[in-house]
């Protein structure tokens, strides 16, 4: 017995090398693989390789060169983690690769454009250089806040529905059709909006609110999951602790489980709002757009910035180059609020999170 | 106003389940009951039948008789919230809110039901709770931070204070000293000696000399095999309880010659 506690105390047996075998230094690893880009560059670039090539080389060639030296200098298992160690950074690597050349790209293009014009002025009378998209950044603040005041109270009441009365079959059924709506494509949203609108207005309606109706059947779901999950997470002593002052339940929801849950909802309206901030074809379709500057959601046509931006981009007219430049920076602009949104999520989780240090 | 409360027939159910089966007993305003025996013997679902909180978990119910002073607790016209309002109750875990300072935690009871207090007159319940839940001289400078902050024995005599401020009939208290230092233990027995002027208080103890030092009456829980329902095996006086038991499985316990 003791003799098995003593082994599985012991380090693991060391295959393929004696442990008293040296360790690489810690710039070994630089070393090598700045080896191996001087030597694929020395040979590839001459050769006329892409300095995409040139690099993926690099790290093969650096990875394998390593997995060898660790082999030959250390120890099998040494070599087995700088293996999978280079593996694992590389794709790593990899899957940042398309994440900072969209933002390099988007930066790089739309930087151009972002000054005080830009913010300051909309499309009427501009052909070639010049204009702005103050109609619609204030075109998509508007109809997203409408969203939001559409969204977060039904989603915000279903999800308590869910949590803390639904039980049965009219759960399991609202928790499927929330799940099925999750999944719905984006233009049949904008189509769906379009059509209850035509009902009332006619055919060719364009409207602020139909867009804010189209982006609430894409959000409300999205924050209803999330809230059902934050609500989840209120410890269900809570509850009791409440009930057993003699407070009723719909009490014990607003004033005791909201409360407690307000940091992780308020995260969840953001990342909602980030989600349908960039959508195109339902507003393409519900809102269209136009050149002048409309901030009556329930008077025709709006401009929102991503519709601003496709349309810079289809239609750019003659010449093309500044409309498209206005497309960059459209987008760098919708990239920057989803980025914002994000941080400002994060803000109201570390602010408002009930401090459980005990 | 301290309550009598007579159970008769008592069965607990969850789901399927019984967990605590033919329950019949009276307990006496004006003194502590207390009820021992072992670990899953139905302690907790038996004191959490008395104020209806058993039935918030979905599933749960309950068959038998339980009143107060006469009036039926599960009466049809009877509210749950009402009952749970006269009976207040200390959970086995603290659960303070933890979005809520010290203050606001105690004053809970108040806040929450909406009802109408002067400041002055809260600020003197708020200091009169804490003081009865041996808490006062710990917290008085920091009633405005969070309640998370604190201990988790001051955490649990937190929730005492939270309880009390109330003014329930009746006490339920499940293992309130389970999580305490010697010292706020005996605080919380000597609190336990002082209300029962006022409420009547029933406590869940695994702990026999605590029964034994703060209870007039003992009843002893105990279920024939896993998965058989709890019974309450024998009620007496504390005295008898812990000298003479009618009971043969009762001694046993006691004298730790269990199982
Ligand atoms: N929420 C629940 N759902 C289903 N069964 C439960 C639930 N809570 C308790 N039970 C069961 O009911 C029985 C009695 O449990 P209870 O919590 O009342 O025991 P207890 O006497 O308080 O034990 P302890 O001394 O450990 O606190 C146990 O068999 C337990 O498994
Ligand atoms: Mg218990």
């Amino acid at each position: 017995m003791s003799q098995t506690t003593g082994t599985l105390l012991s380090p693991p047996p060391v295959t393929g090398g004696s442990r008293r075998k040296g360790r690489l230094p810690r710039w070994a690893a630089w070393a090598v693989f700045g080896t191996a880009l001087v030597l694929v560059a020395g040979i590839g670039l001459p050769a006329g390789l892409a300095l995409a090539l040139v690099v993926l080389f690099t790290g093969v060639l650096g990875t394998l060169a390593l997995y060898v030296l660790s082999r030959v200098t250390e120890n099998r298992r040494t070599a087995t983690d700088r293996l999978v160690t280079c593996v694992v950074v590389g794709a790593f690597a990899l899957a940042m690769v398309p994440l900072l050349s969209l933002v390099y790209e988007v930066v790089s293009r739309g930087i151009g454009r972002l000054d005080g014009e830009f913010f300051n002025s909309s499309l009427v009378g501009v052909i070639g250089e010049g204009g702005g998209a103050y109609h619609a950044i204030f075109g998509t603040l508007i109809i997203t806040g409408l969203t939001a005041l559409i969204s977060v109270p039904i989603g915000l009441l279903t999800a308590i529905y869910l949590v803390e009365y639904g039980s049965g079959r009219l759960k399991k059924v609202i928790t499927f059709l929330v799940d099925v709506m999750t999944g719905i494509p984006s233009i049949v949203a904008g189509l769906f909006a379009y059509a209850l609108f035509a009902i009332f207005f006619g055919p060719g309606v364009r409207l602020g609110i139909a867009g804010a109706v189209a982006l609430s059947v894409l959000m409300t779901p999205v924050f209803v999951r999330s809230a059902e999950e934050v609500l989840k997470l209120v410890p269900n002593e809570l509850r009791e602790a409440a009930y057993a002052l003699g407070v009723p339940k719909w009490r014990t929801v607003v004033k005791i489980v909201l409360p407690t849950a307000v940091a992780g909802l308020g995260t969840g309206v953001t990342l909602a709002v980030a989600r349908v901030i960039g959508e195109t074809a339902p507003l393409l379709v519900t809102v269209g757009i136009t050149n002048a500057t409309n901030l009556n959601p329930f008077d025709g046509r709006m401009a929102t910035l991503p519709v601003y931006a496709f349309y810079q981009l289809t239609q750019p007219g003659v010449p093309p180059e500044f409309a498209i430049d206005r497309a960059w920076t459209a987008a760098l602009l919708l990239i920057a609020l989803v980025m914002a949104l994000n941080v400002v999520a994060r803000l109201i989780s570390r602010f408002f999170a009930p401090t459980t240090g005990r | 106003m301290a309550k009598r409360i007579d159970i008769s027939d008592l069965n607990i159910y969850y789901g399927d389940f019984r967990a605590v089966a033919d329950v019949t007993v009276s307990i006496e305003p004006r003194s502590v009951t207390a009820l021992i025996g072992p670990s899953g013997c139905g302690k907790s679902t038996f004191l959490r039948s008395i104020n209806r909180m058993h039935e918030v978990l979905p599933g749960a119910r309950v068959e038998g008789k339980v009143s107060m002073d006469g009036q039926d607790l599960y009466g049809p016209d009877v509210d749950p919230v009402d009952v749970r309002r006269q009976i207040g109750m200390v959970f086995q875990r603290p659960n303070p809110f933890p979005t809520m300072s010290i203050y606001d935690n105690v004053a809970a009871g108040i806040r929450l039901n909406a009802r109408k207090m002067k400041k002055s007159d809260l600020d003197a319940l708020v200091e009169r709770s804490l003081q009865g839940a041996n808490l006062w001289r710990e917290v008085r400078d920091r009633l405005n931070r969070p309640a998370s902050g604190l201990s988790g024995g001051q955490q649990q005599r937190l929730c005492i204070a939270r309880a009390i401020a109330v003014e329930p009939d009746v006490l339920l208290m499940d293992e309130p000293a389970s999580a305490l230092d010697p010292i706020s233990t005996l605080a919380i027995e000597d609190l336990m000696t002082e209300m029962k002027e006022r409420f009547t208080i029933v406590i869940v103890t695994h702990n026999m000399q605590q029964a034994a030092r703060v209870s007039e009456q003992t009843g002893f829980f105990n279920l024939s095999a896993a998965g058989q329902p709890g019974r309450l095996i024998e009620f007496n006086s504390t005295e008898k309880i812990f000298s003479n038991p009618d009971e043969k499985a009762t001694e046993d316990y006691i004298s730790g010659r269990f199982g």
